[in-house]
């Protein structure tokens, strides 16, 4: 949008810094901070009910923090002159009047900045509603309401665009939609962060993670760092031709070895260069030496285990929505 | 140093362009969500028929009776209140559709997204309260000009009616409206202050309808000293055709009801900028 103006620090970024957010005895967020940048795909993770639709409301000013300060461009969302044109949001709830039509919905958002008519007829075009723009809104089904999120989020051509599970309701046509037209957004040099608890979506979309569990931020890293940090201490596969022999090289050594299939080994408690020095010293030939990288959302459920509020409902939750969204 | 400065001016100049949201853009992002809901459309021809239709009515049927009525009941006829009578009904459709501007919003999750637009909050009250307020007086308006005439032209057939030339008349029939324009305002705010439709119109019925039952039940000398600072009492005594005992002045009653509203308001106006959306 603004390539090649040397802009200031806080320019199009979401700042965090030390929010906490409490329902009465209950903390729904944790002295959290961190920053969301421009030009990529921020992926805001963590299981149902780690804080993060609550996050993205104390963001836009809809909820007040306890402690902590919150901004958008160096400002707090309530002082934006024109909010709609620097920040575009859905939620994960619907907030939209189930009476009123599509159309009539986005013309009185559109109303309140001077936005036009041509702009609204455009949105609409744009996320695929035109058929139904002038039925109620309580007639949608999921995946229409989530067009019609994602059309009010873009209305004001905003800097910015925050998204609470926007692949949630839409058919395999419509995820793909809508991580490539969220990809294409940060391509501009807009801010994107969209939270989820889809892994698999999360791998193929974003390009930074936040993560958080119980209101607390547990990372802030690439997507490729996540998956390297929490496979720390994760098994090595190797591959030789003289599978027996290292067998036993490896434990003198106190490794753990599992033999997987004739001439594959994994093994557990050794570095993949510890294991080739053990080989070279034993003349031992290796074909391959692997560490293994736990997926995405294995190294989710590593690093958030502890923190998982309702462990197994959510496990449960999140299976059956990840075979969902991976059909 | 002015390179740096143009390079950091230009998006805020672009800025600058579009548009910020204002006072009078909300207004007009209101006035479109007050006529997009079918329930906005239907309460307000309720209310329009009761205005417009309940008072002639009244008058045909009293006109009918005339010769049957005592002397008493004929010396104390009152040509304003046969005329405007209408307003007992659409009382109940206005206060319902107030409760239901702030209450639909609240309930549905549609708060979010306005709040979202107009992050202060305030305006968005400031105009779902102006908005409704004029869209009621006008319509009030009009429907009782049309229930006073029509009332009148049947009361000419035992020559009791009276005409907008009259004081008192033309002060009822613009007071009917305005009545109805604050208790809008009123159940709007009540709305906003319980934030659930079927909280907000408990406690407007409850207040307006209900309050007046409960002080019936008390001692008169009590009950004439409670009964003129009602809200309801107060608010009509603008429309009255006549100054009745143990009520306050037109204009006295009629500024105490708008001081209620006023409250109601303004208790509206720090809950909505404090609470959590």
């Amino acid at each position: 949008m603004v390539a090649g103006t040397p802009a200031p620090d806080t320019d199009r970024m979401i700042t965090v810094e030390h929010v906490t957010k409490r329902y009465g005895d209950k903390v729904a967020v944790d002295d959290l901070t961190f920053e969301v940048k421009p030009g990529i795909v921020t992926g805001f993770l963590g299981p149902n009910g780690a804080g993060k639709s609550t996050t993205m409301r104390l963001i836009l000013g809809l909820d007040a923090p306890n402690a902590g300060t919150l901004a958008i461009d160096g400002r707090a969302y309530a002082d934006l002159p024109a909010p709609l044109h620097e920040v575009g949001a859905m939620l994960e709830a619907r907030a939209i009047h189930t009476g009123r039509s599509a159309y009539n919905h986005l013309l009185a958002l559109a109303q309140t900045h001077g936005i036009g008519r041509s702009r609204v007829k455009e949105v609409i075009e744009l996320v695929g509603i035109q058929d139904v723009a002038r039925k109620r809104v309580g007639g949608f089904s999921l995946g229409m309401g989530q067009r019609l999120g994602v059309a009010a989020a873009l209305l004001g051509d905003p800097r910015v665009l925050i998204l609470d599970e926007p692949a949630n309701g839409l058919d395999p046509e419509g995820i793909l939609w809508i991580r490539t037209l969220l990809k294409r957004l940060a391509k501009e040099g807009r801010t994107v962060f969209l939270s989820s608890h889809l892994m698999a979506e999360m791998a193929q979309t974003a390009d930074h993670l936040v993560v958080i569990g119980r209101g607390r931020l547990i990372a802030d890293t690439s997507v490729e760092e996540f998956v390297s940090r929490a496979s720390t201490g994760a098994a090595v596969r190797v591959v030789t031709p003289q599978a027996t022999a290292l067998r036993d090289a490896l434990a003198r050594r106190e490794a753990r070895v599992d033999s997987i299939e004739r001439g594959v080994l994994e093994v557990h408690g050794l570095t993949g260069q510890e294991i080739g020095e053990v080989a070279l010293a034993e003349k031992i030939v290796l074909a391959e030496l692997t560490p293994l990288q736990l997926s995405l959302e294995q190294a989710f459920m590593r690093l958030t285990g502890e923190s998982v509020e309702y462990h197994a409902t959510d496990t449960d939750t999140d299976e059956s929505t990840t075979l969902r969204a991976a059909a | 140093m002015s390179a740096t400065t143009a390079a950091l001016e230009a998006p805020v100049r672009a800025a600058a362009r579009r548009g910020h949201v204002t006072q009078a853009r909300v207004i007009r992002s209101e006035w479109t969500k007050l006529w997009s809901l079918r329930s906005t459309r239907w309460t307000l021809l309720v209310a329009i028929l009761g205005m417009a239709g309940l008072g002639p009515l009244v008058a045909t049927v009293q006109m009918n009776r005339w010769d049957r009525m005592s002397l008493g009941d004929r010396l104390h006829f009152n040509a304003i209140n046969s005329g405007l009578g209408g307003y007992h009904f659409a009382q109940l459709a206005i206060g319902v559709l107030g409760v239901l501007v702030l209450s639909g919003e609240y309930s549905t999750g549609q708060i979010r997204s306005t709040f979202m637009a107009v992050p202060k909050r305030l305006p968005v009250l400031w105009a779902k309260a102006g908005t409704f307020a004029a869209v009621t007086f006008v319509l009030m308006l009009a429907s009782g000009l049309i229930a006073f005439l029509a009332s009148q032209s049947i009361l000419t057939q035992h020559h009791v009616q009276t005409t907008l030339g009259h004081a008192p008349a033309l002060r009822a029939w613009v007071g009917a409206a305005l009545y109805l324009a604050v208790l809008g305002v009123l159940a709007l705010s009540l709305g906003a202050i319980v934030r659930n439709t079927a909280g907000g119109i408990a406690l407007f019925a409850g207040l307006l309808f209900v309050v007046p039952g409960l002080a019936a039940i008390l001692p008169t000398s009590t009950q004439n000293a409670i009964n003129p600072y009602l809200p309801s009492n107060a608010g009509t005594t603008i429309l009255a055709g006549t100054h009745e005992a143990h009520t306050l002045s037109a204009w006295g009653g009629f500024g105490l009801f708008c001081g209620y509203t006023a409250i109601a308001l303004i208790v509206a106006a720090i809950l909505m900028r404090r609470r959590d959306a």
